[in-house]
């Protein structure tokens, strides 16, 4: 657990001008992305910005990779792949990750996010973070 | 004498920002705008920072520059008729944007054909041969996106758009 630097995270002008939230249950940690209408990409569709539901779920896989270790500084995205399944309209999102791996250098991680069914998910991300672990002592 | 694509595009340019409350949100601006290519910027802004101890903008801000880039050029080499959405956008994080830089999205889709296009894109914080972050992105017309294209046609018809 790296508490202190979920709080961080949270706490970046970028994360807090959107209102990024995480509920958390022990290690499992669940995103929340809170409708405003300046996440709206598409007034016409209408549809929430492709851009802020990447960046958010990059956000939830920062967060989950926090929430399931100690880590003595914020993961840095190397590379991810979002795809987008359904058009995101003009509600709450929800995301929550998998970690496929996470080493002594990098994570691999998957997020799915979705709105009013868990079951249809609005977009996905896999993606590849740098970590740096809390040396552990033998 | 029928209008150009590139006389389209230049009606429609004020729109590529104003017609987007995300991407005025985070001040994103149009610098170029031709058949198949869009160049958007994404000036240095504190709070749209991500990580305060360097003050580096948010991978986010990267995230949402090079979709709405890759988004333009898509619509654009599609002639510029419907808004496409995207299927997917690939990312490599080259390194971080130098903190006070501004950083430009230089999109070109270099396929659009029928309902798909494919685009590339680079972004850079001021030396394109050293980029923060390049991209790689599909975008589909979808059903959602021709019936809001039919809904502004409509509404510039009677008149409620112009």
């Amino acid at each position: 657990m790296s508490d202190a630097l979920i709080e961080t995270l949270l706490k970046a002008p970028y994360v807090a001008k959107f209102g990024v939230r995480f509920e958390r249950k022990g290690d499992e940690l669940t995103g929340v992305l809170p409708y405003e209408e300046h996440l709206v990409g598409n007034p016409l569709v209408p549809a929430l910005h492709g851009g802020a539901v990447g960046a958010f779920m990059e956000i939830v896989a920062s967060g989950a990779l926090l929430a399931s270790q100690t880590l003595v500084r914020l993961p840095k995205p190397i590379d991810v792949a979002v795809d987008y399944l359904r058009p995101a309209r003009a509600a709450d999102v929800y995301a929550r990750a998998i970690i496929g791996r996470s080493g002594a250098r990098v994570a691999n991680v998957r997020v799915e996010a979705w709105q009013g069914r868990r079951e249809a998910p609005v977009a996905t991300l896999h993606g590849h973070f740098l970590i740096k672990p809390e040396p552990v002592d033998n | 004498m029928p209008e150009s694509l590139q006389e389209l595009l230049n009606r429609l340019a004020p729109l590529i920002v104003d017609g987007s409350p995300h991407a005025q949100a985070l001040g994103l601006a149009l610098d170029g705008l031709g058949p198949g290519r869009a160049t958007m910027r994404a000036p240095y802004r504190k709070d749209l920072i991500g990580d305060p101890d360097t003050g580096v903008m948010h991978g986010g801000v990267v995230t949402a520059l090079l979709d709405h880039a890759c988004g333009v050029a898509a619509f654009s080499g599609l002639g510029a008729k419907e808004t496409p959405a995207t299927l997917d956008l690939r990312i490599d994080y080259m390194r971080p944007a130098e903190p006070g830089h501004d950083i430009i999205a230089e999109a070109e889709c270099i396929r659009a054909h029928g309902l798909i296009a494919f685009v590339r894109a680079t972004a850079h914080d001021g030396d394109e041969s050293d980029p923060v972050a390049t991209a790689s992105a599909a975008f589909m017309v979808t059903r959602p996106s021709k019936e809001a294209a039919e809904r502004v046609r409509k509404a510039i018809e009677t008149g409620e758009l112009t």
